[in-house]
């Protein structure tokens, strides 16, 4: 996915800003990660690199344990991060239908996002909520007992919000 | 007693003071607790909430609402508790929309308990059985989950007047060697899934030289399964952070972590709310309690690695380095974090030990079995009744624990095995179901304590899946260091694979328990040693299964996606519905010439919708297997059709 370097500077500055706060000692580097990813919604280059320099570290180091760790992200999410729970209680309850049931119908694949930066989808160990199997989250917001065409009304849900949204835009106008 | 911690002693007496008049001003007007952990919001916990207030807000009614963790009974969330003079303290079950509300209203102002939503009173009485009267509160002994479900993790008086942090003030009294003495006659073995002995582990890291030590609580609950940490982080933080500080004491660190997983985020928050308010009733940090002790924890976010969950990883990653184990000896209670010995210890097993404290090692050896004491924490999900969490003596049987605490399979379905302690364990089948639950039976019987996850399978699971499954988490988390690991499950799961897409050889079998053998030894740390367990208990106790995948292209239970196919019985379609054709998301059912339903198995994404939207009179939909049975089956239809049409 190509950044804009609007996307670019915004990144470099929120790092530098992040960095700024922390001393080098190496024990400092995955919570400055996780910071970046927290307010980026992802890890861009440009991000690894200034991280890098702070620590004093090859670059190399950084993407080692970028890739290391699954909660990562190289690319930005959509603005709604659908997460499939693929822990056991929810895959034999038919998660993998369910994590189809979403790529047919965003038409992305795993770990992909949508053109419109609308949706992403991205797999999750477990979530810890097992008897609520299976279980998606959206952005922080878990949704259990989730079925081929509960997917359908989440979607048909959001779009209705978002066209409130747009109507209210419009009307405060 | 020293002169400084009669001090502490006093300083604590006056916070428990205090906290209890917090606890008594809330059972002043009518009290409503509403279970609100990740499980319960799941199920609805927040909107029941809202609901609640809005209800009493109109009613004008004064009444005190808190939000509290899980119960254990997951089953039946949302759930809401509700205090009333004149009344046992009722639990209220399944309660959804409109009945909160409902419940509150009819109760407070006319009288009516609302019976019939219900699940159990609290306290023995005439009118309504307790927790106590069912097979499962038979069954359980709650120690670590006691308060869960029933005090505001977010208020630290409610945990001080329940019993909290009377044992850490205890553990300022005793020397580091009464701790751990006290630990290791209390035979408490680690929670995290090995078993090993909590005090030996301590001794170590008392007896290692050097000033600077630490301790760390592992809350890395990895295992796809298991839940029963984030419920105690949750509901009960204290309990957590007041272990920890024992810990502490015991090895004579001052500064210590909370590992704690990403992918619970309410967990964090909790807990560090919970450290916060500790820090601030002098309970961490500088002079605990104005005693010679200071120590205070900081919370370390883990990364989404299930490696992590091993020490020797756990310490990589906290040092900013991608989580790999290393060999042991020397074992981090001798070098840990930064080369310091460092205690780590599971949430479980820490919360144990102000409990030991408080209530000595003989109580704690009186439960459970000899060389198992205590209780042990499983979380129960699957096809069972009851899911949940469940606390119960060590030994109790897998029996028991199914049907008595679980309430047996749900819809009426077979039982047919039970997977325990996630990628580590193992499944065990019905002939297993009076192994008592301890580290060595488990082992014994070819599975794993693990963390104490437990998933029961009926008879739609297929066994050989759900080794593929587990074959391919463990091949996705292995950290790559060691080449049996890396490679041996790869292979392993090609096999698997192939085997569920009935493409399976007579030789796998055979293939995969030598691979097993070889993976086995080959691994330096835990993944790699137990990630065939799976595999081997399923071969061992399903072998076959894998012989009808492979030889027959078929799977028993018609849940492998390529072996199965979905079929309209023409006799129990009932024209007129059209439930199927409207569930279907890709268009794929329509009628034949005799309005009956037809799957098209060209456009089929087997997605289970029409087989869920059939209404339960007619049952049309069934799943054939090997997928070729369809072409019989229509064939049968034509015929049967062309029979009639000549009479």
């Amino acid at each position: 996915m190509n950044l804009t370097a609007e996307e670019k500077r915004i990144a470099t500055e929120t790092t530098r800003q992040l960095l700024s706060t922390y001393n080098d000692s190496r024990g400092n580097l995955i919570p400055v990660l996780q910071q970046v990813q927290n307010k980026l919604g992802y890890v861009p280059a440009v991000a690894m690199e200034e991280v890098a320099a702070h620590f004093n570290v090859p670059a190399v180091d950084v993407y080692g344990i970028i890739t290391f760790y699954n909660q990562f992200r190289l690319t930005p999410p959509g603005k709604r991060q659908v997460k499939i729970c693929m822990g056991t209680a929810c895959h034999m309850r038919g998660a993998q239908i369910i994590q189809e049931s979403w790529e047919r119908r965003l038409n992305i694949k795993m770990g992909e996002t949508t053109e419109d930066r609308e949706y992403s989808l991205e797999r999750v160990a477990c979530v810890g909520c097992c008897t609520m199997a299976p279980v998606v989250l959206i952005n922080e917001e878990v949704h259990g007992k989730i079925t081929p065409t509960r997917v359908d009304g989440l979607i048909f849900s959001h779009q209705l919000d978002k066209q409130k949204e747009k109507e209210g835009a419009a009307r405060d106008e | 007693m020293s002169n400084h911690n009669a001090a502490a002693a006093a300083a604590f007496a006056k916070l428990q003071e205090e906290a209890q008049k917090d606890w008594d001003r809330l059972r002043e007007k009518p009290l409503i607790l509403i279970g609100a952990a990740t499980c319960g919001r799941a199920a609805g916990a927040l909107n029941l909430l809202e609901e609640v207030k809005n209800e009493l807000a109109e009613l004008k009614l004064d009444a005190n609402v808190l939000e509290v963790g899980c119960m254990g009974h997951c089953y039946a969330e949302p759930i809401m508790v509700i205090y009333n003079e004149g009344f046992p303290a009722i639990c209220y079950g399944y309660v959804t929309e409109g009945v909160g509300a409902r419940i509150v209203r009819d109760y407070l102002t006319e009288g009516d308990p609302g019976i019939e939503f219900a699940l159990a009173a609290l306290e023995p009485n005439d009118m309504f059985p307790t927790f106590a009267d069912f097979p499962r509160g038979i069954h359980e002994n709650k120690i670590v989950l006691e308060q869960c479900g029933f005090i505001d993790p977010q208020n630290i008086d409610h945990y001080i007047a329940t019993g909290g942090y009377v044992a850490l003030t205890r553990a300022l009294d005793m020397t580091s060697q009464e701790i751990v003495t006290t630990i290791k006659e209390s035979g408490l073995r680690g929670r995290g899934g090995a078993g090993f002995p909590t005090g030996i582990k301590w001794q170590t890291c008392l007896d290692a030289p050097g000033t600077t030590k630490y301790v760390i609580c592992n809350a890395d609950e990895g295992d796809p399964g298991a839940f029963m940490d984030r419920t105690i982080l949750e509901s009960n933080p204290h309990l957590m952070i007041e272990g920890l500080a024992i810990a502490a004491r015991a090895v004579g660190a001052t500064k210590g972590y909370v590992y704690i997983r990403a992918e619970y985020p309410l967990a964090v928050e909790r807990v560090a709310l919970a450290i916060e308010q500790a820090r601030s009733k002098g309970l961490l940090g500088d002079n605990i309690l104005g005693s010679d002790y200071s120590f205070d924890i900081e919370i370390f976010q883990g990364s989404g690695a299930f490696v992590c969950g091993e020490e020797s990883a756990l310490i990589a990653s906290m040092e900013g380095e991608p989580g790999i184990p290393r060999h042991r000896p020397p074992f981090p209670a001798q070098s840990g974090l930064w080369g310091r010995p460092t205690v780590i210890n599971n949430v479980k097993s820490l919360s144990y030990v102000p409990h030991i404290i408080k209530n000595g090692a003989a109580w704690f050896t009186g439960i459970g079995s000899e060389k198992n004491p205590g209780t042990a924490i499983f979380a129960l999900a699957g096809k069972v009744v009851n899911t949940g969490l469940a606390e119960v003596p060590m030994s109790t049987t897998l029996n028991e624990l199914i049907n008595d605490v679980g309430s047996g399979i749900a819809g009426g379905k077979k039982f047919k095995a039970v997977q325990i302690g996630g990628p580590s364990g193992g499944c065990l089948p019905e002939s297993a179901m009076d192994t008592p639950i301890d580290f060595d039976s488990l082992t014994r019987a070819g599975a794993m304590m693990g963390s104490g996850g437990m998933v029961v399978l009926d008879e739609d699971d297929c066994m050989v899946e759900i080794a593929r499954f587990f074959l391919d988490f463990t091949q996705q988390e292995s950290c790559g260091k060691c080449t049996f690991c890396r490679l041996g499950t790869k292979h392993m799961l090609d096999i698997l694979e192939r085997i569920t897409k009935g493409q399976g050889k007579p030789e796998d079998i055979d293939t995969l328990t030598q691979l097993a053998a070889k993976v086995k030894a080959g691994s330096l740390c835990s993944l790699g040693k137990t990630a065939p367990n799976p595999v081997l208990s399923t071969i061992k106790y399903f072998r076959d299964e894998y012989e009808a995948h492979i030889n027959e292209g078929r799977c028993p239970s018609k849940m492998c996606k390529d072996l199965i196919a979905y079929y309209i019985l023409p006799e129990k379609c009932e024209r007129s519905c059209d439930a199927c054709v409207g569930s279907c998301p890709v268009e794929a059912i329509g009628d034949n010439e005799d309005r009956i339903k037809v799957i098209d198995q060209e456009k089929c994404v087997k997605c289970d919708s029409c087989m869920v939207a059939c209404p339960p009179q007619y049952k049309a939909v069934v799943k054939l297997s090997p997928p070729h049975l369809v072409e019989e089956k229509d064939r049968e239809y034509r015929e049967g059709k062309q029979k009639w049409q000549k009479q």
